[in-house]
């Protein structure tokens, strides 16, 4: 039986490993051959090179083929050496756990996570009390200038929404309201819209959105490059020091907005009741006066006072959630962001309820 | 050194913003030589090795790599020449949303026809050679720092590039490990021909690997030459580092 001499080529690196194994493929269908692969002309190999050769020589063995590498110089035996292939790793079976094994770690997992809010909430509360007793906790500098970030700088995105929402709400009542000769009534309907329910709820949103993944993502940063761990070691509660002015300015703030919220949604749906409409101006306010009542606004300021708790509970249970580097602080703010608007909704829901059926009537 | 000369620096000029940090400075790299670059705290080395790379662009002055003008060359081409260089960050820059073996595997995949199959295994023996063959599955957020710059390296060479350029691999390491480190980059050199430019402060290193030292100082080339030479150098800032 005659050996089979292949020629390897002066490079064998890896922009030659395809050209190769179309070159050599058809030394895999003969059957029980003698190969030599000659290294004479081989002047570069590399790591890449190194490995191709191998593997494919193991799998001519396979084949049954008898292989041998001829004229190697000392440097390209080396190569060869230290880029032998691993044997192909066994992956070790993770046995799947049964349904009940994994319904009760999933329960485990959430209670532990519940169990650890309310620990942290607690926490936060407590500090939250404290601090506005004592002078050194109180950190006013710091609560003017979360503020101005969550509160001022909001304003502009605010107003621009809640004007949209009111102008909207009015456009759409007013197609109904219309049939019924009853245009005036979109002054009411705006007015009890956006005070209890809408006005509310889009600034805890944009809130939740433009401020609370700010905060989670400043927490989170702060706990994967150790700063929070920094601040302990030093004796500094992390919580008075960093979250509860946050909280004092949230709370502060949301209300606030809220408010200003109230007034630009209620100026839009005026802009549809004169234009569209045909109602005066001074007729529209007067209106509007009248249909608010204590109660709406009530609702109004308990949900958004609700809402600033909320966002600031779940940014700050998220941020400290972090762990690993760049990556975690990207997971956690958007866990963040979509929890809390979750949570906003429902607070707004479970409020909502409880004001319309056992509400305080005043 | 009798080599070709692989990178030629001519008079460079360069920095941050407007603030100069690097002043005239001119050197060469041979062909198959570990030139150390060193200096104290915030001399320049970290500044140099970015114009090297092409991350930054000098103010004025030449930087030629493989002969070619890396400050006047079309797109393209300096991508290509990027394929020819490799370069071990200071704090590793694997990319955390994706596990080590994925990391590794970037090189191939974006620049080679490679089969999955061969780049799994080019990847498995890239990380054994860096001793990381437990760690293949697990997310650069899961290592230690040393573990990151070992997997950084074995990105760094995943081509083999003629070029390795490495800001300080033996930092952060304990000494057997950055002793294996260094003995892995001299086999590297060895076996695959590489050149290394190496950024270091690593007295045991530098003495292990060095060929040549390029000593900076405020910007400035103070002093080039080997080892033996710097310890004896009539240079007192040089003769200092090497006998603190």
């Amino acid at each position: 039986m005659n050996a089979l001499v292949r020629q390897l080529p002066e490079r064998v690196t890896y922009l030659d490993i395809p050209d190769l194994e179309k070159k050599f493929k058809p030394l895999l269908e003969k059957q029980a051959q003698e190969i030599i692969f000659d290294f004479q002309a081989v002047r570069a190999l590399d790591s890449a090179g190194a490995v191709f050769l191998q593997t494919f020589t193991e799998k001519l063995k396979a084949a049954g083929s008898d292989v041998r590498f001829e004229n190697i110089s000392g440097n390209i035996a080396r190569t060869l050496k230290l880029f032998t292939p691993l044997e192909t790793e066994t992956r070790v079976k993770i046995a799947k756990e049964n349904f009940f094994a994994r319904v009760g770690a999933s329960v485990y997992e959430w209670g532990s996570y519940f169990i650890e809010s309310i620990f942290l909430f607690t926490n936060i509360f407590y500090w939250a009390f404290v601090a506005f007793f004592r002078k050194k906790l109180r950190r006013r500098a710091e609560v003017i200038n979360q503020g101005i970030q969550i509160g001022v700088n909001a304003l502009p995105i605010v107003a621009l929404i809640a004007f949209l929402i009111g102008f909207i709400l009015a456009l759409q009542s007013a197609a109904q309201l219309r049939q019924f000769g009853a245009n005036i009534y979109v002054a009411d309907l705006v007015a009890v819209a956006m005070v209890s329910e809408m006005a509310p709820l889009i600034t805890a949103i944009l809130v939740a959105g433009r401020s609370g993944s700010a905060i989670t993502a400043e927490i989170a940063t702060m706990k994967v490059s150790e700063e929070i761990d920094a601040l302990t070691v030093m004796g500094v509660d992390p919580l008075p020091y960093l979250i509860v002015p946050k909280l004092y300015a949230l709370i502060i703030a949301l209300p606030l907005l809220t408010v200003f919220a109230n007034v630009i949604g209620i100026i839009g749906g005026a802009v549809i009741g004169v234009t569209y409409l045909d109602i005066d101006l001074m007729p529209f306010f007067k209106e509007v006066l009248s249909a608010l009542r204590y109660k709406e606004i009530f609702t109004g300021m308990v949900k958004s006072l609700t809402f600033a708790v909320i966002i600031l509970l779940t940014a700050t249970y998220f941020g400290f959630k972090a762990k690993g580097g760049a990556e975690g602080v990207g997971r956690v703010t958007t866990s963040s962001v979509v929890a809390s608007i979750f949570f906003v909704i429902v607070a707004d829901s479970i409020l909502g309820l409880i004001f319309y059926f056992g509400g305080p009537s005043f | 050194m009798t080599g070709k000369t692989l990178i030629r620096v001519e008079n460079l000029v360069g920095g941050y913003n407007e603030t100069v940090i690097l002043n005239d400075v001119s050197f060469e790299v041979f062909e198959g030589e570990i030139l150390v670059v060193l200096g104290t705290s915030g001399c320049g080395k970290t500044t140099l090795l970015k114009h090297l790379i092409g991350l930054l662009t000098p103010f004025s002055g030449k930087i030629y790599l493989f002969g070619q003008d890396l400050l006047r060359m079309p797109e393209q081409q300096a991508s290509d020449l990027m394929r020819k260089i490799g370069v071990l960050f200071q704090n590793g820059a694997l990319l955390n949303s994706i596990t080590v073996a994925d990391n590794v595997a970037i090189p191939y995949e974006q620049h080679t026809d490679l089969k999955p199959e061969l780049i799994r295994q080019l990847v498995r023996l890239k990380l054994k050679l860096v001793g990381l063959t437990k760690a293949t599955e697990l997310l650069p957020s899961e290592l230690s720092g040393g573990m990151r710059k070992r997997a950084a390296l074995a990105r760094a060479i995943a081509l083999d590039p003629p070029i390795l350029f490495a800001d300080e691999p033996a930092a952060g390491l304990d000494p057997v490990t950055a002793a294996a480190l260094d003995r892995l980059l001299l086999n590297l050199r060895k076996l695959l021909g590489m050149t290394l430019v190496v950024v270091t402060h690593e007295l045991a290193s530098i003495k292990r690997i060095a060929d040549r030292i390029l000593f900076l100082d405020r910007g400035k080339v103070v002093f080039v030459g080997s080892v033996e030479q710097a310890e004896k150098s009539e240079l007192q800032q040089v003769r200092k580092f090497f006998n603190p």
